[in-house]
């Protein structure tokens, strides 16, 4: 008895490590087509515009909006800590680093997963749901050319940008903590921040990191809603795999990068 | 949604985007100050660089005039040799003394220039011959232990 239930979970250990590179590989194979077939939307620019709408324009308000609150809270706890050894004018410096090596992209990462990379999952899977995908396989239309290649490049296109637009958000909001409300000295604060961030090394790395979250995100999110089962079970499924699976992604890629980029010589 | 309408709510979300990118590099970032002049190089040679790093300011009368650009090891003299990238704008005179200070106590270190009084300029590509090293506070602390110590012995 015992031997038989320990044997039926080893054999559902081996399934289950056998089905997931399954799907990982049908991942790949499914991001190169992506890749191959972006050619079409690229001669028809207004579809990528127009999923630029629904994944970037839309992203901006909490983006922003989050972005200055994460400055604000930069301002005060960096301000806490750096007065203890008498260096707060070094404010605007910690605000801009953190800002715009880690907390930038990752942070922007995560809300554009939860955002937009949970509404294009539920929208494809929908659409496959009602069959309208198949109904685009009928009348000769790739749908990975029309539906999902210009998702994906909206997704990388935006990304970066929504992480500048948080970044630039959250300098600000330390600004207006640290200077305008605690009264650091104006002039320390830009001028060090100026002397301390590097263009290449730090905002360079910065838009890296952004585009390929960008891309990670994108093709997660892209592939659960294609891959999903077509039932309402299955779509409410696969939107949670999206915003968890594309949450880790962004962490793991977030060490793995900054091993790469900041080895601390 | 009218065409139109997408049309330009992604226009501005291009041009947000691109700005905060431009704000970042111009106002956050040091693209608008030293770096993006005319430079010339001058290299220094230190038995002790102590924690000098690439990119750290050269400064004269407390005002940045470049970047150290590189810092390596010389095999055959066995000193370490840091070349600079000088504003061009900024001309030293040939006996000009480089030594390695450290911002405040616990600060940064950067290399300091001092002006001699030789009339003729140094040459880009030239090698300073008067440098002081940076000042290791362990060096510092034995010496003064052990000075401490004779003069009580002398007592």
């Amino acid at each position: 008895m015992f031997n038989r239930g320990a044997i039926i979970n080893i054999r559902g250990l081996g399934h289950r490590t056998i089905d997931s590179v399954m799907r990982f590989g049908y991942a790949s194979r499914f991001f190169a087509l992506t890749l191959l077939n972006s050619g079409a939307c690229f001669r028809r620019p207004h579809l990528i515009v127009r999923e630029l709408y629904y994944t970037g324009v839309q992203s901006m308000i909490i983006i922003l909006v989050s972005g200055l609150f994460v400055g604000m809270v930069l301002g005060f706890q960096g301000y806490q800590t750096l007065n203890t050894y008498g260096s707060e004018s070094a404010l605007g410096v910690l605000v801009a680093l953190s800002l715009v090596r880690e907390l930038g992209p990752v942070v922007s990462g995560l809300l554009f997963a939860s955002r937009a990379g949970s509404a294009m999952t539920a929208e494809i899977g929908l659409m496959k749901t009602t069959e309208q995908l198949s109904a685009m396989e009928m009348m000769a239309v790739d749908p990975i050319a029309r539906v999902v290649a210009p998702r994906f490049w909206a997704g990388v296109v935006s990304m970066p940008l929504l992480a500048a637009i948080f970044s630039a958000m959250g300098v600000y909001g330390g600004y207006l903590i640290g200077v305008v409300l605690i009264g650091v000295d104006d002039g320390s604060f830009w001028s060090q921040m100026q002397s301390a961030v590097d263009f290449r090394e730090d905002i360079v790395n910065g838009v890296i990191k952004s585009v390929v979250f960008g891309v990670a995100v994108t093709w997660i999110a892209l592939f659960e809603g294609y891959d999903s089962p077509p039932t309402a079970e299955g779509v409410s499924g696969a939107t949670t795999r999206t915003v968890v699976t594309s949450s880790l992604a962004i962490l793991g890629l977030d060490f793995v990068l900054t091993a790469f980029m900041f080895r601390g010589i | 949604m009218e065409r139109s309408t997408i049309d330009l709510w992604v226009g501005l979300f291009m041009v947000a985007g691109l700005g905060a990118l431009t704000i970042l590099a111009l106002k956050v970032g040091n693209m608008g100050s030293v770096g993006s002049n005319e430079t010339y190089q001058l290299s220094a040679e230190f038995t002790n660089i102590g924690g000098l790093k690439p990119r750290a300011a050269v400064k004269s009368s407390g005002v940045v005039v470049g970047r150290v650009s590189g810092i390596i090891f010389d095999n055959e003299k066995f000193v370490a040799r840091v070349s600079m990238n000088i504003d061009s704008r900024y001309k030293f005179p040939q006996d000009t003394s480089a030594s390695i200070l450290t911002a405040g106590l616990l600060g940064e270190q950067y290399v300091g220039f001092e002006g001699g009084a030789e009339d003729k300029p140094l040459t880009p590509g030239a090698t300073l011959k008067l440098t002081q090293s940076a000042v290791v506070l362990e060096k510092l602390i034995s010496q003064f232990m052990y000075s401490k110590a004779d003069g009580s012995a002398g007592k």
